[in-house]
């Protein structure tokens, strides 16, 4: 294997390898299997990260077929950063996972989860649309099976209302670039920027794809899958579905609105996503104060913040861009945390309402601690990732003068503040005669306190990724 | 160590914070040192610091952030006048909070959140931009929060509802108002003559961002009607409301709002853009609200609070005219109301602690139990009033002054009423205190002293300070000679 090739692929094998392999362990290996496939997964991607960082954009042409047919991947500082927050992220979640179920999905859990892994950074190498069609489709199909991975009533519901939705969605997506093949003859995310040209073929192309996209992520108003799939699956389920899952979708909108759709599209198609990404805040945050149960708050809270990650296409500035990516990573770790923290709490009391939180904070300290974090980052209160993610955005809607996507902006981040401090605020009252607060590993509380220190970092020293992030970028 | 020594301050509240958190409730001989090891520390990195501005030194720490964004910490003479304001309260505060607390529950995250306020209060005085500011003015709600729910009661918890929410209005606010100034004028960096200064374009644009500015930052600064969150806050235990009221929050506003008028815009700007009188009258009206809510309140601490509604509005007055002497008078009364307002909420706390009184009724013969605190109770509403020899006369004779010298005489009016109402709602507690017999015999001390000692001294500590700021006014080092040296630089043509 050529230098470039190793350093790309073994991000993508490792895991599969340790899929298989803790699949055919016996119950004990599982854990160590999976474990070390992580940290030499981890390892690999922080190697390819900090090659990114210190060389510039790797390409490279797999199995002798070069552009237009063949298959190529590419890294640049986008997808290293893509990367290095699934790898982080996600491990922090299975940390997290162990021991909340059975001990059969446990067993299914962690393999499950490391060919998911596997998915998702292959999609996030993937430099042409039908190699990212087939890894997207390969997490699909991996959420799934995490879904049902209980094979319980309510998530047995849930994986099939996520296939359901998730499917068409694939099949529009490949409708769209077929479409885009038919015409231009290339599948080559490159190719495809220098050779499309405005006209109905790229219109129709543009939204079948726009759309089955949207669907996956999900965008109001397609929306309506999410917080009933968030609620039935597992609860670390539903943190990997949120914080990672729904990101390959949005990068795949990313990379293919700003690379070949949006200089032939007329700017009104960006202001029209612009507008269901506000309606999406605004729409999310307001239903997510209105729920009682702990884990819709959290899950219509994902509604809204995806809803910011849209306010992007109107705007399209170089800033624009690094403030949704921003908010695609620091939204990965704080809300990654704060499903892990309601998991905990689930466990500890048993009570899945807003009021049962009451008194816990004293007694898992931790694990408030990061739901805090997590909703300060959440809100976009400085320090967190979350506020550089605002501040950029913000700027953004200035520069451009488009102050109105500003606007929807603050109004949101208010709305947010009052739906993570209605969760808060009961924490600290004492606690109510006759709960029993079961004790949790001290793994299961870390876990989520570390993902939540980690949006904190993301405020704190933004050079870091943004320096990253600007490697390769299109403009 | 002159680039590191502003961070070295922010990080020595800030790091004894974060391992204060980790303390256990029982290891109250720990924490207690470590709090007041860090405050006297503090002291003394400001106290060099101090030297060193006053001989001309530059300090700055300057950190990468974002692309044309450095976080910026530095010191100049105004962000001395406020350090040194909050390294000494902060450090008679941790005394009074350690007795008044002894006993509690929770005491680590107390402590803990109380450190982390202070780290803020520093950042927010010696930032050195926009942006750092408004990261260290957000830290400060968000540490202040837990201490204002401190209790855990149903009715601490609607406090903190009602705070929390005037405060992120007020900085998603200033947030819009940073947001833009940043995109009309690029980083702008805090510059003793205005970083705007000779600015001719986008007046509309400078106009919007400051009256988002100035609101932003009035809810802290209570000015009304942004101060309703102000008179529901004081269900905090008596330290906390001592900081809310005279150092942390309402002072990181004033203090604000005093950065962008002279060091973001640059008073001639500000001048000439045509805000300062609609300041000036918010202001005023603010001056006189806050006076007459105050003589209607039968709660002592509700009458403490409206009265620092009253009394934040005079450093808004002051900055808010053009001229040096008011300004003087402004910028001297973000001390003067310190020290002054600190010894009224330690005298309130210490009477809810010793004899369980908390009404204004209540405080009857009170002299004859409490002489020492009645006193230090005495010279500071005396201040309030304006009574010379103490700090609070200062003020009011430099405003007066002030408002003449920049043709308002309509404020000298307004500073006369407000004494009087002033007058109307403490000249009959003194006289209840000190000339009334009790309603029945107190309860006598168990000690020696009046009350513990944790709790006298700092009292009395701050109200002779009341009164040293107001006899040795004229000296180079008090807080006047200090404020006439920024004063100076400011308007230097």
């Amino acid at each position: 294997m050529t230098g470039t090739f190793a350093l790309m692929a073994w991000p993508v094998i490792l895991p599969l390898l340790g899929a298989v392999l803790a699949l055919l362990v016996g119950r004990d290996g599982v854990r160590w299997v999976a474990g070390v496939a992580s940290v030499a997964t981890l390892t690999a991607v922080v190697v390819l990260v900090w090659k990114v960082a210190t060389d510039g954009v790797l390409h490279q042409d797999l199995g002798g077929w070069g552009a237009p047919l063949g298959i190529a991947w590419r890294a640049d500082g986008l997808a290293a950063l893509m990367l290095l927050t699934v790898a982080l992220v996600g491990s922090l979640i299975s940390v997290n996972a162990l021991d909340h179920f059975g001990s059969r999905e446990d067993r299914e859990f962690l393999p499950l989860w490391l060919f998911v892994w596997c998915a998702l950074n292959a999609l996030m190498l993937s430099a042409d649309a039908f190699n990212l069609y087939v890894t997207l489709e390969l997490t699909t199909l991996g959420a799934v099976s995490l879904i049902v991975v209980r094979r319980d009533l309510p998530g047995l519901e849930a994986g099939l209302r996520y296939l359901l939705f998730a499917l068409p969605g694939s099949l529009c997506y490949l409708l769209g670039i077929a479409l885009l093949y038919g015409a231009y003859a290339a599948l080559d995310v490159g190719l495809l920027a220098q050779r499309v040209q405005p006209g109905p073929v790229t219109w129709v192309a543009a939204g079948l794809v726009t759309v089955g996209l949207c669907l996956k992520t999900p965008l109001f108003p397609l929306h309506v899958w999410l917080p009933p799939t968030y609620t039935g699956a597992p609860t670390p389920v539903t943190a990997l579905l949120s914080a990672l899952i729904s990101k390959g979708s949005y990068y795949v909108l990313f990379r293919l609105w700003l690379e070949v759709f949006s200089p032939v599209l007329d700017a009104e198609v960006g202001q029209f996503l612009g507008v269901l990404g506000a309606a999406a805040v605004l729409w999310g945050a307001l239903l997510a104060l209105s729920q009682s149960k702990l884990k819709r708050v959290v899950a219509y809270s994902s509604v809204s913040q995806i809803g910011y990650m849209f306010l992007l296409f109107p705007m399209a500035t170089r800033g624009a861009q690094a403030g949704a990516i921003y908010l695609v990573v620091s939204h990965a770790a704080a809300k990654a945390s704060m499903f892990v923290a309601v998991g905990n709490i689930h466990q500890a009391v048993g009570i899945t309402d807003l009021g049962g939180v009451q008194g816990l904070a004293h007694r898992m300290p931790f694990t408030f601690l990061a739901m805090a974090l997590g909703g300060i980052s959440l809100i976009g209160i400085p320090p967190s990732g979350g506020f550089i993610a605002k501040w950029l955005l913000l700027n953004a809607s200035v520069e451009t003068h488009q102050w109105w996507w500003g606007g929807v902006l603050l109004v949101g981040s208010l709305l947010a503040a009052a739906y993570v401090f209605r969760i808060l605020r009961g924490s600290f009252l004492p606690l109510p005669p006759g709960v029993e607060v079961r004790s949790i590993p001290l793994g299961k509380e870390l876990a989520p306190l570390a993902l939540a220190l980690l949006a904190l970092v993301l405020g704190l020293v933004p050079w870091f990724p943004l320096g990253l992030l600007s490697v390769g970028m299109a403009r | 160590m002159n680039t590191w020594l502003p961070l070295c301050v922010v990080l020595s509240s800030l790091l004894p914070g974060l391992v204060i958190f980790l303390l256990s409730d029982a290891q109250r001989r720990t924490r207690t040192v470590l709090n007041l090891g860090a405050a006297a520390l503090k002291l003394l990195l400001t106290a060099a610091m101090a030297w060193g501005v006053f001989r001309g030194r530059h300090y700055e720490t300057r950190l990468p952030f974002l692309p044309n964004a450095d976080l910026v910490l530095k010191a100049d003479t105004f962000s001395l006048l406020f350090i040194t304001l909050s390294a000494v309260l902060w450090f008679v505060t941790t005394i009074y909070a350690v007795g008044y607390l002894e006993g509690t529950e929770h005491l680590s995250r107390f402590f803990g959140f109380f450190s982390l306020c202070v780290a803020s209060t520093m950042g927010i005085a010696l930032a050195g931009n926009l942006l750092t500011f408004f990261l260290f003015y957000e830290m400060l709600t968000l540490s202040t929060y837990p201490l204002v729910i401190h209790k855990g009661t149903a009715e601490a918890l609607r406090a903190g509802n009602v705070y929390l929410r005037y405060t992120l209005i007020g900085a998603t606010l200033l947030l819009a108002g940073v947001v833009l100034l940043y995109m009309l004028a690029g980083s702008v960096e805090f510059t003793e003559r205005g970083a705007l200064w000779g600015v001719k374009e986008h007046r509309t644009g400078l106009v919007v961002a400051f009256a988002l500015l100035i609101s932003g930052l009035g809810v802290k600064a209570a000015l009304v009607p942004l101060h309703g969150w102000l008179p529901v806050a004081m269900v905090a235990p008596a330290p906390v409301s001592a900081l809310l009221h005279a150092v942390a929050v309402v002072k990181a506003g004033a203090f604000g709002i005093t950065r962008i008028i002279y060091d973001v815009y640059g008073v001639f700007l500000v001048h000439d853009l045509g805000v300062m009188r609609p300041l000036a009258v918010v202001a005023a009206v603010t001056i006189l609200y806050g006076s007459f809510r105050a003589l209607q309140q039968g709660d002592l601490k509700r009458r403490l609070a409206y009265s620092t509604v009253s009394q934040v509005a005079y450093i808004i007055v002051g900055v808010s005219i053009f001229g040096t002497v008011s300004t003087i008078g402004g910028l001297v009364h973000l001390v003067h109301q310190g020290v002054m307002k600190i010894t009224l909420f330690f005298c309130a706390g210490n009477f809810a602690e010793e004899l369980h009184v908390h009404r204004v009724s209540e405080l009857r013969g009170i002299g004859r139990r409490m002489p020492l605190t009645m006193g230090a109770f005495t010279i500071a509403a005396l201040g309030m009033i304006g009574i010379p020899p103490v700090a609070g006369f200062i003020t009011k004779w430099y405003l007066g002054i002030g408002a003449l010298e920049a043709k308002e005489p309509w404020l000298v009016g307004v500073l006369l009423l407000s004494s009087l109402l002033n007058a109307g709602y403490f000249l009959p507690i003194l006289y209840s205190a000190w000339f009334q017999a009790p309603l029945q015999e107190w309860k006598p001390s168990p000690r020696g002293w009046e009350i513990g000692l944790s709790l006298l001294l700092p009292t009395v500590t701050t109200a002779v300070l009341s009164l040293a700021a107001g006899l040795f006014a004229g000296g180079e080092l008090s807080p006047l000679g200090w404020t006439r040296l920024i004063t100076e630089r400011e308007f230097r043509p």
